[in-house]
């Protein structure tokens, strides 16, 4: 068991529970929340923990700023829909454009890092915002390719859809191909996350920390920062990749808005940053609560913002649209109080 | 070296003259204006058309210039990196947009006095409220987390987030359209082409803040300290400057100056979005990269360069303007991975 989680535990009661219960609730997910939107937050979450904690391989574990994850999760997701598109509906077509999703990240992020690393970390936070934009920009633009601002709608195996019922029925639940997806989804983000956290437990996740630390020690060691940074840059962008095609075979569409918009990047900081910079766990923690959140704090919002409408300017800061703004509001207090993150602050309880 | 004292060397030390191609190393980046232009101007073929794209070319560079070069300067100074530079220039831009509408007498008249009184009236409004922004930015969130690169970057993110939200709240969530001064209007013909008036002040704005900057830096003592404090920061304050104050000076001005580039730009582009600083920054980065981190004459010619390439691009093949920008930031660091004009080096 230990050595299935690669000997990181999560060295704390509290957490151990609380991985337990979302890690139960996402396996039973179908059956122990029937409906529509719990099996669409159970795969979000599923998906959004895997794209976490690849983000987190980048900002926790190597500590260099990235503003292009969205742009590597939409290639991930583009090449699942652009294959769909022009292949037919076949496991084929997703094989393909996962691989050919994959590969594209993997190359790009491979150019981008060779250009900013080899420099200053801190070119590559201003190379990503940069590159990541004008990538949105173009998706949105070549709309003859990607359906710009549409999208794309396209159709995944019938065995994956809800039209599919199997004669099949368990817990009172009627197996049908949406459940199926669901537990396809499930099975390659269980074992993404299980391979991220055996990476970043190697002796080459200890050498990433050490540079995160101090890079210049690292190199003086003998080890080649560079090189380093570079894999790690590139691991991140291909975990991403294949959490893109996740979300792409699962919501059968792909747009800018769901894939490569700036507030997804911002979900994602913050997942990172509220589950605890520098442990996977801790971005599995941060992607279901702000998932959950954003699935059912922004209904709350709505009334809020609802019942003080007498009040000008209170209503328009609780409006569900601001969202955003409580969001950077959360963002720069833990930066500032909780640098460690719900994790850290769990571990350092439990190890008093 | 007219008065010597006692027990100098009685020589004059000699400078070993540059060779050719050192010196043309030394001044490539400043050539690669005019070469720009006149590769634009052999692909575009027409004069008056060359004429038009270059000064709105021109203008744009200025503008993005007058954003950029606050940001440049306070990473030099302080190895601070502020990502929620572009929230001053939209909060610059609904400030004065905001007073230009409440002068609404003075810039519908077709009074050129009126009309620049209006825009001066709003450029000073917006400087004053992104100025004391600014300071509050440095007092707040930037202050303590100086030194730590990655909690500089995700803290000043989150504070650009708030203060667009805030803009939203304040200003409600729709684009704000405007019309410019009724003498800013329309076109002024020059050496056969049609050029709109708007730009031609924009670019004399751009080209005055640029010789300003450049001479308090060269020429003031508050220049030199900032010049010093951008080689070597320690050094200075062990002379006893508090680099501090003036670290906080220039965060000020660099958002005084941002705010100025916002109403620029909303008067340039006749709408104004919250997300405008934001996109802006886009630019202003690729600015501050190529023209090398800490450099204003780097990012002055930056500026320019996209500019320019940005409105040739945009006329010849359309499709390639949203990518060209990237191409000359990749192009410019495959040539100097440093950018153009370093100034801080190995920190």
């Amino acid at each position: 068991m230990i050595r299935l989680f690669s000997g990181e535990g999560p060295r704390s009661t509290i957490l151990a529970l609380i991985l337990i219960v979302i890690g139960l609730a996402l396996a039973f997910a179908p059956f122990l929340f029937p409906g529509v939107r719990a099996l669409e937050t159970a795969a979000r979450i599923c998906i959004f923990v895997v794209l976490a904690a690849s983000y987190d391989l980048l900002l926790g574990y190597t500590g260099i700023v990235s503003f292009a994850h969205t742009m590597f999760f939409g290639l991930g997701a583009y090449g699942v829909a652009l294959a769909s598109t022009h292949m037919g509906r076949g496991f084929t077509a997703l094989g393909v454009g996962t691989l050919a999703g994959l590969a594209a990240a993997v190359a790009l992020a491979l150019v981008i890092g060779l250009f900013s690393l080899r420099v200053r970390a801190i070119f590559f936070a201003m190379i990503t915002l940069a590159v990541a934009s004008a990538v949105t920009v173009l998706a949105s633009q070549l709309s003859a390719v990607t359906g710009g601002e549409d999208g794309l709608v396209y159709q995944i195996p019938r065995a994956l859809g809800p039209a599919m019922r199997l004669d099949l029925e368990i817990a009172g639940v009627t197996i049908t191909g949406k459940i199926l997806n669901y537990y396809l989804v499930f099975a390659i983000s269980l074992a993404l996350f299980l391979l991220m956290l055996r990476i970043v437990n190697s002796p080459f996740g200890r050498v990433l920390q050490a540079i995160r630390e101090n890079d210049f020690r690292a190199e003086a060691i003998g080890y080649r920062v560079v090189r380093y940074r570079v894999t790690a840059t590139c691991l991140s962008a291909g975990f991403a990749a294949l959490a893109g095609s996740l979300w792409a075979i699962w919501l059968r569409y792909v747009g800018p808005g769901t894939t490569l918009s700036f507030e997804i990047m911002l979900d994602i900081l913050l997942m990172v940053v509220i589950g605890g910079m520098g442990t996977i766990w801790g971005a599995a923690l941060g992607a279901t609560l702000m998932v959950l959140a954003q699935s059912y704090l922004q209904n709350l919002m709505a009334l809020a913002a609802g019942a003080t409408e007498a009040l000008p300017i209170l209503s328009r800061l609780l409006d569900p649209d601001r969202w955003l703004l409580w969001l950077g509001v959360l963002f720069i207090l833990s930066v500032y109080f909780f640098p460690t993150g719900i994790v850290g602050r769990l571990r350092a309880r439990a190890a008093r | 070296m007219s008065v010597q004292s006692e027990g100098a060397p009685a020589h004059r030390p000699t400078f070993a003259a540059l060779s050719a191609r050192d010196k043309l190393a030394k001044s490539a980046p400043f050539l690669l204006l005019p070469v720009l232009a006149l590769v634009g101007l052999a692909l575009i073929g027409t004069w008056p058309t060359w004429l038009t794209l270059t000064v709105s070319g021109l203008a744009m560079g200025m503008m993005i210039f007058v954003m950029a070069s606050g940001l440049t300067l306070v990473f030099g100074l302080m190895d601070v990196i502020n990502f929620g530079h572009g929230a001053f220039i939209s909060v610059g831009a609904f400030v004065g947009i905001s007073v230009l509408a409440g002068l609404g007498d003075w810039t519908g008249a077709a009074s050129l006095a009126l009309n620049i009184g209006a825009v001066l009236a709003a450029v000073i409004a917006a400087m004053a409220v992104t100025g004391a922004l600014g300071w509050g930015f440095e007092r707040v969130l930037v202050r303590p987390v100086y030194g730590a690169h990655l909690r500089q970057i995700l803290v000043t993110v989150g504070g650009l987030i708030v203060i667009e939200q805030m803009i939203h709240v304040v200003w409600g969530p729709d684009e704000i359209f405007l019309t410019r001064p009724e003498m800013l209007k329309g076109v002024t013909l020059f050496a056969g082409a049609a050029i709109e008036t708007y730009r031609l002040l924009a670019v004399v704005v751009g080209l005055v803040l640029f010789v300003a900057m450049r001479l308090v830096l060269r020429r003031t003592k508050i220049g030199l300290i900032v010049r010093a404090g951008v080689q070597n920061g320690e050094m200075v304050e062990a002379l006893g400057y508090q680099l501090r104050l003036v670290f906080v000076g220039t965060f000020v001005a660099g958002s005084t100056l941002a705010g100025l580039g916002g109403v620029m730009w909303g008067l340039y582009q006749e709408v104004i979005t919250a997300g405008m600083g934001e996109e802006m920054m886009i630019l202003v980065f690729v600015v501050v990269i190529i023209g090398g981190l800490g450099s204003v004459e780097g990012a002055f010619i930056g500026a320019l360069l996209v500019g320019l390439l940005q409105n040739y691009v945009a006329f010849l093949a359309p499709k390639l303007a949203l990518v060209s920008n990237i191409g000359l930031m990749t192009a410019i660091l495959m040539w100097r991975p440093e950018g153009m004009l370093p100034v801080v080096r190995a920190k």
